[in-house]
């Protein structure tokens, strides 16, 4: 007979940092892969439209990094959760306080202009930061499970989101449920002409490394890791569990918001109820794809970005669900979870009489 | 007369758990009426033998016999119904279920009702034969210790055991408690079980068992009749391989004139916990090793978790060197020069998902030596760790290996490495050498005696009394939250103390 | 005031109130049984959705509402059988492994909807289950209508929360759950089998949840919708706090949350209160947060809850 069984690992080679996203990535395609076959559409040729739609020209390629922009803003803010053991599944909603915040800031008229960016920036960041250290607060305080309230909170921030949008912010002319277009002043600056290339890539792109430098080789960043990985110890090591636990929610949900900004101020120009088609769960996926480290949060974005803009191509072209973009967020999670096994451990087979 | 057919053989058992062969070629033969001592420091493969046996492990090699067949015992449920055994050192109880609960888990019929009646007569039966009784109603987390392993034997009975393992069953126990354990045993023994007593108390070996296998580094060593030729001292030394040499304890006497470092006064505690402290007073001078004896649960656990600034007292006074705490935190206990060395030492102690390095700087990480305005410095992070590694000869690959990779032994010089090395004034250590091999244990208690030559003050928390009769100058007994009496090493015998850890006072008794 | 009140406590509040704790009542015991087993199941939400999509489209296509029942049952036992392989064979994070089986089903409902039912203007429906007076029971006033005037799938409801209390307290398999859920060691040098166990939870937990999704698509509303869920299975996962992890208690509570939800909705449609509906819409949602505030601190979850259980590791 012929069993397997997982053994420990002493060290994690530094080349399954690699193999194991693209192996889980190309198992869930190859899964996925069913489900066109099922919609009748050939694999390859849907794959192929999909993957090429996103990058083939430069303007589709443009594209494709506007649209991992708040993917790389979730992926982080959930990556520095994570890292703390605090199960913020609420990238969602603090992405909606962020926008809502910018988009209150970007319409003032009384603000001088110059202000108005640096402002939406900042009230974006505070109204993602606030909507996370709630959860926070009530779990270090109550106890009380961090993953409910999170996702509770989702709900609870795009239902006043709607009230608002059907309430005061709704356009008295064509009363569509939008919130007024925020000034000229505040639109973020267009960096590369003829195309949405705008600031908030820029920023995106920049808050990586940041995120790399905190985690990697800051005091705090260290206090993040430790308590996550064993709060106990921590905490009879001396370090203030409560307070980091505070900090990183607000991290994670200033990060969170700035992907709400980013979207009102370099593409919506207002907040309307579609803003974030699930952005924050798909921040999930990345985190998770990038191991939880900063730096793997850009390409596995860019992967995801691809993936969704790609799928509306291939639906148009082969007539398959434009939902399999979901499908495949979904399987990459799982298939890279089973990956991440072989991190700690390796497969070894027994033979036994 | 043909020899008796052994109850239980045990032939050519291999074992390995990566590159370390916990169980090497192992032959083993249990008896009818056998109470068998299974001797050996932690790490001999005796518990892994066990586990092979209770179907917990699979054998690498070897064969099992009971009454002379041939067996497979693929998981416990095959070792339960071939009548084995066993009671875990970590019992296997529900504590929120009632004793009742407990003993109907794993009875057979899936959706039929639960058979409580005929578990209370079962209960009946065993409470008149071996003097084993229990209430059934009561919850077990409302149990003591001892009360709780005898829930264990019951439920081993239950499932029809003539082969009862026990592993390290007196570790926990007051003497008062093992005395009532053994008279079950050799109950048992007399009704023709066998039992297999897994211990490395030399004491037991010869007051209990009348045959003794001694395993070291996974292999049998030898194995022979307990009769009056089978020293201590000869057991000692088969068991570990090599001359004992107990510490040497230099002699010092606390004068008045030693700084009192660590004084509680009058500290009480409230909460959750089971045992509440009750008006603990405890002065420890520079320059002296109290010892902390008892039954665990009694108030040891709090006690060093106030010391260490976890637990907030809810009244009394703590002063380190003299300084009264007005706030308490393990923050503000560290930086006074409290060091620790917790009982479980990856699970408040070092990290072990983390490397060596980050589980070693952990109580320091926000000292400028560290860390510039918020920024760490890697190098001299670094630095740090591989002298400590190599000062305490830990075994590991540099400082950036996973801490769990660590052996037991390694991780507790790299918990004593970590809280040594910023010289603490008291340390606070809660079974320093639990599961270390004899030399790992010299190593930590010589690490102590210097200390104590420093005119730092310590506090060891311990359940081996051998160990704190070794080391301490004063030994404190506690029982139900409280200090029941202090005692100099020199007073103090093994009967007063089990007395003190019973609740009795001397001068009641 | 009182006139308000008439004009809300109605008996067609009660007979609401009833219909929406239904789905909750089905998902909290579903989740129940995996949580008191070790295992928390926050593929909740998705199993849901993805049993209310298929149990609705069997129904289109073969007009059979309970074949719809069995399909959502099957698709809900399928997916907890995925949450087994991933929390209990592996081992892995229960709550990462709960939101993928939840993206993934949330996915699989939407590809596979709109596969089937392409984009249509007209919403697809079907003839929805019918409610079924019981004999000489709904005659009784007030009661009558309120309990016994209803889908059979409240019917069912009602009463699985005794048989699981029954099953959870009563029996042998009931006691190895939850000493599984409790010391999974304890269990297994018992010689119950951990894994087992926990598969046959997750089993039960999906088929629960099943149902739930398909009183939603199939006898609260006609049609499926990717909103048909909009987060009752996480409240579900909070009523279990908020019960204690006790059948009754939890099932209690998702019928004050029904009260409340009832509640808003009369509120809402009643223009006494002259607020923006989402607000109504929102406080439930708060409620829970508030109350789980109020209970976490002193609740015990079971104790091998969120740890996976492996042999033969060192």
């Amino acid at each position: 007979m012929i069993r397997f069984r997982l053994e420990q690992r002493d060290h994690t080679p530094v080349w399954l940092n690699f193999i194991l996203p693209v192996s889980a990535i190309l198992a869930a395609l190859i899964i996925c892969g069913g489900l066109i076959a099922l919609a009748g559409a050939n694999v390859l040729t849907a794959y192929a439209t999909l993957f090429l739609s996103a990058v083939s020209t430069r303007f589709a390629l443009v594209e494709t990094w506007v649209k991992a922009t708040p993917l790389i803003f979730t992926g982080l803010a959930v990556t520095v959760a994570f890292r703390a053991k605090f199960w913020n599944i609420g990238a969602e909603g603090q992405l909606l306080a962020g926008a809502m915040a910018a988009a209150f800031i970007g319409a003032r008229p009384g603000l001088p202009g110059w202000s108005l960016i640096p402002g939406m920036i900042l009230a974006g960041g505070l109204a993602g930061a606030f909507w996370a250290a709630v959860p926070a607060y009530l779990k270090t305080r109550f106890k009380v499970d961090d993953v409910v309230t999170t996702l509770l909170l989702n709900f609870i921030i795009f239902y006043a989101m709607m009230a608002l949008l059907e309430g005061p912010w709704k356009d008295p002319l064509s009363g569509y449920p939008d919130s007024p277009d925020i000034r000229m002043e505040a639109e973020f600056p267009i960096l590369l002409r003829a195309t949405r290339l705008h600031l908030g890539v820029l920023m995106a792109v920049l808050a990586t490394p940041l995120v790399w430098i905190l985690m990697r080789h800051t005091a705090l960043g260290f206090k993040i890791n430790a308590v996550g990985e064993n709060a106990r110890a921590a905490r009879y090591a001396g370090l203030n569990i409560t307070a980091v636990m505070i900090i990183t929610a607000v991290i994670s949900g200033a990060l969170a918001g700035l992907a709400g900004v980013s979207e009102v101020a370099g593409i919506h120009f207002q907040v309307m109820a579609g803003i974030s088609p699930g952005y924050g769960y798909t921040g999930i996926v990345i985190a998770m794809l990038a191991r939880l480290n900063p730096l793997g949060i850009i390409p596995a974005a860019f992967f995801f970005a691809v993936i969704i803009t790609g799928a509306e191509a291939m639906s148009r072209a082969t007539g398959v669900p434009v939902f399999l973009a979901d499908v495949i967020q979904g399987t990459a999670l799982v298939t890279m979870l089973v990956a991440l096994l072989f991190n700690q451990y390796r497969l070894r087979w027994n033979r036994t009489a | 007369m043909s020899p008796p057919v052994p109850l239980l053989e045990m032939r050519g058992i291999r074992k390995h758990f990566g590159t370390v062969k916990a169980n090497d070629n192992i032959d083993l033969r249990l008896y009818p009426g056998d109470i068998l001592g299974l001797l050996g420091e932690n790490g001999a493969g005796k518990t892994t033998l066990m586990n092979v046996l209770f179907g917990v492990y699979h054998p690498d090699g070897g064969k099992i016999f009971i009454d002379g067949k041939q067996v497979h015992i693929g998981n416990s449920s095959d070792a339960l119904a071939l009548g084995v055994g066993m009671v875990h050192q970590h019992f296997h109880v529900v504590p929120r279920h009632t004793v009742l609960e407990n003993l109907m888990v794993g009875q057979k019929g899936n959706f039929g009702r639960l058979p409580k009646a005929a578990i209370r007569k079962r209960m009946d039966d065993i409470g008149q034969r071996y003097d084993l009784s229990l209430d059934p109603d009561v919850r077990v987390e409302d149990l003591t210790i001892g009360q709780q392993q005898r829930l264990e034997i019951i439920k081993a009975l239950i499932f029809g055991a003539r082969i009862l393992i026990l592993d390290e069953p007196t570790a926990t126990l007051t003497p008062h408690e093992t005395d009532g354990l053994f008279a079950a045993l050799r109950a048992m023994a007399a009704k023709q079980m066998g039992v297999i007593f897994i211990t490395h108390k030399l004491n037991e070996i010869r007051a209990i068992t009348n045959r003794v296998v001694i395993m070291r580094l996974g292999k049998v060593i030898t194995s022979l009749k307990n009769d009056a030729r089978t020293s201590r001292k000869r057991l000692a030394e088969l068991m570990c391989g090599q001359p004992i040499h107990p510490p040497e304890r230099p002699v010092k006497t606390v004068s008045d004139a030693s700084p009192v470092r660590l004084s509680l006064k009058n500290i009480c505690t409230t909460g959750r916990a089971r045992t509440h402290l009750k008006d603990i007073n405890l002065d420890v001078y520079g320059g002296e090793i109290v010892g902390i004896a008892g039954v665990s649960g009694n108030g040891q656990k709090e006690l060093a978790d106030v010391i260490a600034g976890v637990l907030k007292p809810s009244s009394g006074q703590i002063y380190i060197n003299k300084q009264l705490l007005k706030q308490i935190s393990p923050g503000i206990v560290q930086a006074l020069g409290v060091g620790r060395i917790p009982e479980d030492r990856t699970g408040t102690g070092l990290i072990t998902t983390l490397p060596l390095s980050d589980s070693m700087v952990l109580p320091r990480i926000s000292e400028k030596k560290f860390n510039r305005s918020g920024f760490l410095k890697q190098g001299a992070i670094r630095q740090f760790v591989t002298r400590l590694i190599e000062q305490y000869g830990i075994k590991a690959d540099g400082p950036d290996i996973r801490t769990g990779t660590l052996s037991g032994g390694n991780l507790q010089k790299a918990l004593l490495a970590r809280e040594l090395a910023w010289d603490p004034q008291v340390l606070l250590a809660a079974q320093p050498t639990r599961g270390l091999d004899v030399s790992a244990a010299q190593f930590v208690h010589q690490k102590f005696m210097d200390l104590r030559q420093r005119d730092r003050a310590l506090v060891i928390i311990s359940e081996n009394l051998e160990e704190l009769f070794e080391i301490s100058d004063r030994i404190a007994v506690m029982y139900e939250g409280r200090i029941m009496d202090i005692l100099p090493v020199e007073e103090a015998t093994v009967s007063r103390i089990g007395l003190l850890m019973a609740g009795v006072r001397e001068d009641a008794a | 005031m009182s006139e308000i009140l008439a004009q809300i406590f109605q008996i067609g509040f009660f007979t609401a109130l009833i219909r929406i704790a239904t789905p909750l009542i089905f998902g909290t015991l579903g989740e129940l049984f995996a949580e008191r087993s070790g295992v928390l199941n926050l593929g909740i939400e998705g199993i849901m959705m993805l049993a209310a999509m298929t149990g609705f489209s069997t129904t289109y296509f073969t007009g059979n509402l309970w074949l719809g029942v069995l399909t959502a049952i099957a698709t809900g036992m399928i997916a907890g059988l995925l949450m087994g392989l991933l929390t209990v064979s592996l081992g892995l994070s229960q709550h990462v492994s709960g939101i993928g089986t939840t993206l993934l089903c949330s996915g699989l409902s939407f590809f596979f909807y709109r596969l089937i039912f392409k984009q249509s203007s007209s919403i697809p429906k079907i003839v929805a289950f019918k409610t079924v007076p019981l004999p000489l029971l709904s005659k009784i006033p007030v009661i009558g209508p309120i309990f016994f005037n209803q889908f059979a799938l409240v019917y069912i409801a009602i009463a699985i929360v005794p048989i699981s209390a029954y099953i959870l307290y009563h029996t042998p398999w009931g006691l190895n759950l939850r000493t599984v859920g409790e010391n999974p060691l304890a269990a297994d040098s018992a010689g119950v089998n951990v894994h087992r166990v926990r598969y046959q939870a997750l089993l039960i937990s999906g088929a629960l949840m099943g149902l739930a999704g398909a009183f939603l698509s199939m006898a609260q509303f006609n049609a499926y919708t990717f909103g048909v869920i909009s987060g009752r299975g996480w409240v579900c996962i909070a009523l279990i706090v908020f019960g204690q992890w006790s059948p009754w208690k939890s099932a209690a509570g998702a019928i004050l949350f029904a009260f409340i939800d009832a509640l808003q909705l009369r509120l809402q449609a009643s223009s006494l209160i002259n607020l923006p509906y989402q607000i109504f819409l929102m406080m439930p949602f708060v409620l829970t947060i508030i109350g789980m505030a109020i209970v976490s601190r002193n609740a015990r979850a079971p104790a091998a809850l969120l740890q996976p259980f492996r042999k033969e590791e060192r």
